[in-house]
């Protein structure tokens, strides 16, 4: 048999990368204890069915729904559909994908779409709807966000007068991450007013100390840091109802306000003396992941750091976050301590498909119940949805972003690029937000994005 | 050119001589040669080395020191593999291990297979249109992978095979085809003619030529291009994605790979970890074929 | 046989089935070409064997061409013909001209260089104690996944500032602060960045030249180098005039495949860089116009630009058969 002489090298190396495996498989064994800790066992916690039995016997039926949320954050989600599984015998299919946002249109194009979708982009949305796949929500469900919601975030679904996409979960974006332990020992005050986080800036920046520290490197994201910058400055800079008409495209794209926001963003990350506390100059920016970038705080190179609620899932397990910890957050100040406007996202819920056993699973996850559960199982989880006792959420970061998106006096604006056409949100305004950050004027950056906007 | 070597048929191993053997030792013991050979193989594993070393530190060393400092201030932790294994949505092993392993076995078989036809009959047939079908296959290289996934995937939908393997198998072993084609066809070529005419004289066919004198001389051809099929279609995850879904009766382990960043990408470091894992297979397989990279299968074949 | 397989015995079931599907499906046709015999046979039972291999590359490749040609004439919808309106896009802006330069750099640097220091390895451990070990060394960058080789080579590219407490995480930077200099950022200087991400390419590639050309030079046959050995030739020699030449069709075949995958391949710039600070490529405009953009008709014209730009390769391969078939 062939082979012979060379067996016996052969055999040692294959026994190496078999023994190689064994170590693994004994660490899978090993170490994948049951998961039994966290959050409680949902399906103990019965809920009121009535709500369901309209829509008939779903005993058997399946339903499949496809999100780009995946490990860590899946577990408590397919966790919260076990009451609704228990109390209508349906089972749930649960498909997580990290580049869901391209494959759906893929499947959705193709006639392959699941039954259900969480959405996180109204523009995306729109782009479903385009395919003529998607499908309009029950009556049930536009009743429950008529009850649960803000008249706003409905109009983000409605497209041609028709109701697509019941909200699921949010995230607020005005948020300044900080280290409590540093202003404790440096007497620093959480500033209530622009004005405040500037002066703010310039006196850590007066002990030789980079007050702030920025990343947008993201793949072939790169760049979307600075939209949610853009986004919440002109919120502070022209108002909500010129932020509406510019992301509209009723008044164009490079118009003074949004000059004047850009500039305002400058002052910022544009300004040597307030960037990039420990990872280099203004262009290092551009190539610092937006996960890394915040680290900083911890090790005490920056002390400022501008980023969405959900990013306290990239401190690692011994980190404290909370108001008392090692690192925490606060609201990014409007013009003066009355006027908060907040910059948030949130994801929907499209469905493709019209069976009954789809509408009730709809039905259920636009509920107040299905809120208070997931709220339960969570943490790193909030939602915009009235009906959420906040009671419930379990983390530091999840009560002040919930206590921020109820607050009466909070004006919220969505995302600004999440509802621009694609060609715009998701490729132009991240491309010329790097090369802005990297060298390139307002002017030109602004020019090439309106130009960008499809006719 | 006549040699010292006894002319044999048996296998050709056994034929070379003992002075062949060590003028080739002599070659390569040869220390320049040696020399180069580790430096290069140093600065390719260096890198992968890096990784390694990383996927034995904990988060914050990762993400705030060099590997290198690994030595002078050692942290070792299993956390990372463990994250990989764990409950908290991390690989489960058996399940994706099986459907990886369904997806690739046929998908390797079938396009070599095929290809293996195809490329005997483009080396040592003569018909019309040969040269320019020829080129047409092995130019459809060109072609990404992503420009198929609407049409393939609308035409699966109307035969309403989505969701199952066979989408799989058989986008897997279209895809392969040019390239396998061309390889093949390239080895094919080498074949000394003196050993078909032979074989024809001998009054056997196509099929029997095949069989009996193309496929033995093929052996490190098939095994090359193996290996490559096998580990393109293991670390593959786009096709699985699209022409499958995520659904888990299908979804192969590179799918659970991927997502161990987390839906940010916050625990980037537990790729270090995962790429390991998944490493294993393929660099199994690649051995396991080494054994049909033998030398001198044609040997003593000019004077049969 | 056709549905959903749900447990391990039926998936595995489904998969012995379609062997043995398959399995039948061959036998027929060499049973049928088994029938023709001669030289007057040969054209049937070429096209019987062609036949499978055609029908599959139709369906799942050509049409995808074509319809993918057909769509560039069409804008970003899809719905309204704008002729060669995408074409004009493409080479008219500025950008586009520095994304031509890069992909001639990749797709000319790429597959010499993989080549080249994969024949070589490949002879130097040809025959050698360590040999199928050290051929795993240099063939594990092609079995990690495009997402692990962007976090390997995150870890030697990084860029940190020089400064107080901060260390280096990048080896090239920390090289570069150990040899007394100042660390760069590497990625973010054109055309450097260019090379960087090269490089990558190169470092996975050469796996693939070597096993390939491996097998090539396997298939040397034994008393051709004997008798050139007891000619008194030296390893030089040796190459230049034995190996090289025997290997040279198989040198063809590895270029023109690593030359074809590199015009393609758009993973490394877009996890590393994103396209961003003069790096992409043609392939990655394709891919940030079809799916980020949603622009269907400019990727589209970005792909048959990649069909286009295939057409030199192919040149080259033609004109290297008939050199060969000349010898």
């Amino acid at each position: 048999m062939f082979g012979q002489p060379t067996s016996p090298r052969i055999r040692a190396a294959l026994a190496g990368t078999l023994s190689a495996g064994l170590v693994f498989g004994l660490a899978a064994c090993g170490g994948g204890s049951d998961d039994d800790s966290a959050g409680t066992d949902a399906s103990a916690s019965a809920i009121d069915c009535a709500p369901y039995t309209k829509f008939g016997d779903l005993k058997g039926k399946t339903v499949t729904i496809y999100t780009g949320i995946v490990t860590p954050e899946d577990t408590p989600h397919i966790e919260s559909y076990k009451p609704f599984e228990n109390c209508t015998g349906a089972t749930i299919k649960y498909e997580g994908d990290k580049s869901f946002e391209t494959q759906i249109l893929v499947r959705a194009r193709a006639g392959n779409p699941p039954d259900l979708a969480i959405v996180p982009q109204p523009g995306l949305v729109k782009q479903l709807v385009t395919t003529g796949k998607a499908v309009a929500a029950p009556q049930e469900v536009s009743d429950n966000v008529d009850k649960f919601w803000d008249k706003a975030w409905k109009s983000y679904t409605t497209i041609d007068g028709k109701f697509y996409g019941a909200p699921l979960g949010a995230s607020v974006k005005s948020l300044v991450w900080y280290s409590p332990t540093e202003f404790k020992d440096n007497g620093y005050t959480v500033p209530t007013t622009l004005d405040e986080l500037k002066a703010l800036s310039d006196k850590i920046a007066g002990t030789g100390k980079k007050p702030w520290c920025a990343g947008i490197a993201s793949g072939d994201a790169t760049g979307w840091p600075v939209t949610d910058w853009v986004e919440d400055f002109m919120l502070r800079t022209a108002g909500p109802e010129k932020y509406d008409e510019w992301v509209s495209h009723k008044i164009p794209f490079n118009g003074p306000e949004a000059t004047a926001a850009l500039d305002a963003v400058g002052g910022y990350l544009k300004n040597d003396a307030y960037v990039n506390g420990g990872l280099g100059d203004i262009k290092s920016i551009a190539t610092t992941t937006f996960q890394d970038a915040g680290l900083q705080i911890i090790d005490g190179n920056c002390s400022l750091h501008r980023q969405a609620s959900f990013y306290a899932a990239n401190f690692d397990k011994d980190t404290k976050v909370a108001a008392d910890g090692d690192v925490f957050a606060f609201y990014l100040p409007g013009p003066d301590a009355n006027t908060k406007p907040v910059l948030g996202a949130g994801e929907f819920v499209v469905a493709f498909a019209d069976r009954p056993e789809v509408k009730a699973f709809q039905t259920y996850l636009s509920s107040d119940v299905w809120a208070n559960t997931k709220a339960k199982l969570s943490s790193g989880w909030v939602t915009a949805n009235k009906g959420l006792d906040p009671n419930n959420l379990t983390n530091p970061i999840d009560k002040l972003a919930g206590t921020i998106l109820l607050d009466p006096k909070a004006t919220f604006r969505f995302d600004g690029s999440d509802q621009m056409p694609a060609a715009v949100g998701s490729d132009a305004f991240w491309k010329q937000s790097t090369a802005w950050i990297t060298g390139q004027d307002t002017a030109t950056t602004l020019n090439n994005i309106e130009k960008a906007w499809p006719k | 050119m006549s040699t010292a070597t006894p002319v044999t048929t048996t296998p050709p191993l056994a034929a070379n001589p003992p002075s062949a053997a060590k003028i080739a030792k002599k070659r390569l013991s040869s220390p320049w040669a040696s020399l180069a050979a580790i430096v290069l193989a140093f600065l390719w594993t260096l890198p992968t080395f890096g990784l390694l070393v990383s996927s034995f530190r904990p988060e914050r060393a990762i993400k705030t020191t060099g590997w290198w400092s690994f030595f002078s201030n050692p942290t070792l932790t299993l956390e990372n593999y463990r994250g990989v294994f764990g409950e908290d949505g991390g690989v489960n092993l058996a399940a994706f291990f099986v459907n990886s392993l369904i997806i690739c076995i046929p998908s390797v078989l079938i396009p070599v297979s095929l290809a293996a036809l195809a490329a005997y009959a483009f080396a040592w047939m003569n018909f019309p249109g040969k040269n320019v079908l020829f080129l047409v296959i092995f130019a459809l290289q060109i072609v990404p992978l992503q420009v198929t996934l609407i049409p393939l995937l609308e035409i699966f939908v109307n035969v309403k095979l989505t969701g199952t393997f066979w989408t799989l198998w058989l986008s897997h072993s279209t895809f392969a085809l040019p390239l396998a084609i061309y390889l093949l066809h390239n080895f094919m070529r080498e074949i000394p003619a003196g050993l078909i005419e032979a074989a024809r004289v001998d009054g056997a066919g196509h099929v029997s030529i095949f069989f009996k004198v193309m496929l033995p001389l093929l052996t490190p051809a098939l095994a090359a291009f193996g290996i490559f099929q096998f580990l393109w279609v293991w670390n593959d995850l786009l096709v699985a994605l699209v022409f499958a879904g995520g659904g888990d009766e299908v979804a192969p382990i590179t799918l659970q790979l991927a997502n161990l960043s987390g839906t940010r990408g916050t625990a980037w470091q537990l790729l270090s970890a995962g790429a390991f894992v998944s490493i294993i297979v393929p660099v199994t397989v690649f051995l396991l074929l080494q054994r049909y990279f033998v030398r001198g299968l044609l040997a003593g074949s000019v004077k049969g | 046989m056709f549905n959903t397989a749900s447990t391990t015995p039926e998936k595995i079931l489904q998969m012995l089935s379609a062997l043995l599907l398959f399995a039948a499906v061959m036998g027929i046709i060499l049973f049928i070409a088994g029938r023709f015999g001669g030289k007057k046979g040969d054209r049937v039972v070429a096209y019987l064997y062609l036949l499978p291999v055609l029908l599959l590359l139709a369906v799942g490749l050509v049409y995808p061409g074509l319809r993918t040609i057909y769509q560039s004439f069409f804008d970003a919808a899809g719905d309204a013909f704008i002729g060669f309106d995408n074409y004009g896009t493409i080479f008219t802006d500025a950008d586009q001209l520095t994304v031509l330069r890069n992909t001639v750099f990749w797709v000319v640097l790429t597959p010499f260089v993989a080549t080249a220091i994969g024949l070589v390895y490949a002879i130097l451990v040809d025959k050698s104690r360590f040999e199928s070990f050290a051929k795993t060394l240099i063939f594990l960058p092609m079995s990690i996944s495009f997402v692990a080789a962007s976090v390997i080579w995150k870890f030697m590219y990084e860029y940190r500032p020089d400064q107080g407490t901060v260390k280096q995480i990048g080896l090239i930077n920390q090289v570069i602060v150990w040899l007394g200099g100042k660390p760069i950022q590497l990625l973010i200087e054109s055309p450097l960045n260019t090379f960087l991400l090269i490089v990558v390419m190169i470092w996975i590639q050469a796996g693939f030249a070597m096993t390939i050309l491996s097998a090539a030079i396997k298939a040397i046959p034994d008393d051709i180098i004997e008798a050139a050995r007891l000619d008194g030739v030296n390893a030089w020699s040796m190459f230049r005039k034995i190996t090289l030449p025997s290997v040279q069709p198989t040198v063809v075949v590895v270029l023109t495949t690593i030359g074809i995958g590199t015009l393609k391949v758009f993973d490394i710039v877009r996890t590393m860089t994103g396209g961003n600070f003069e790096t992409s490529v043609v392939a990655n405009e394709f891919y940030r116009q079809t799916f980020n953009a949603d622009n269907q008709g400019l990727g589209a014209a970005l792909a048959t630009l990649l069909f286009l730009l295939v057409i030199p390769i192919v040149w080259y391969n033609i004109r290297s058969l008939r050199q060969s078939e000349a010898r």
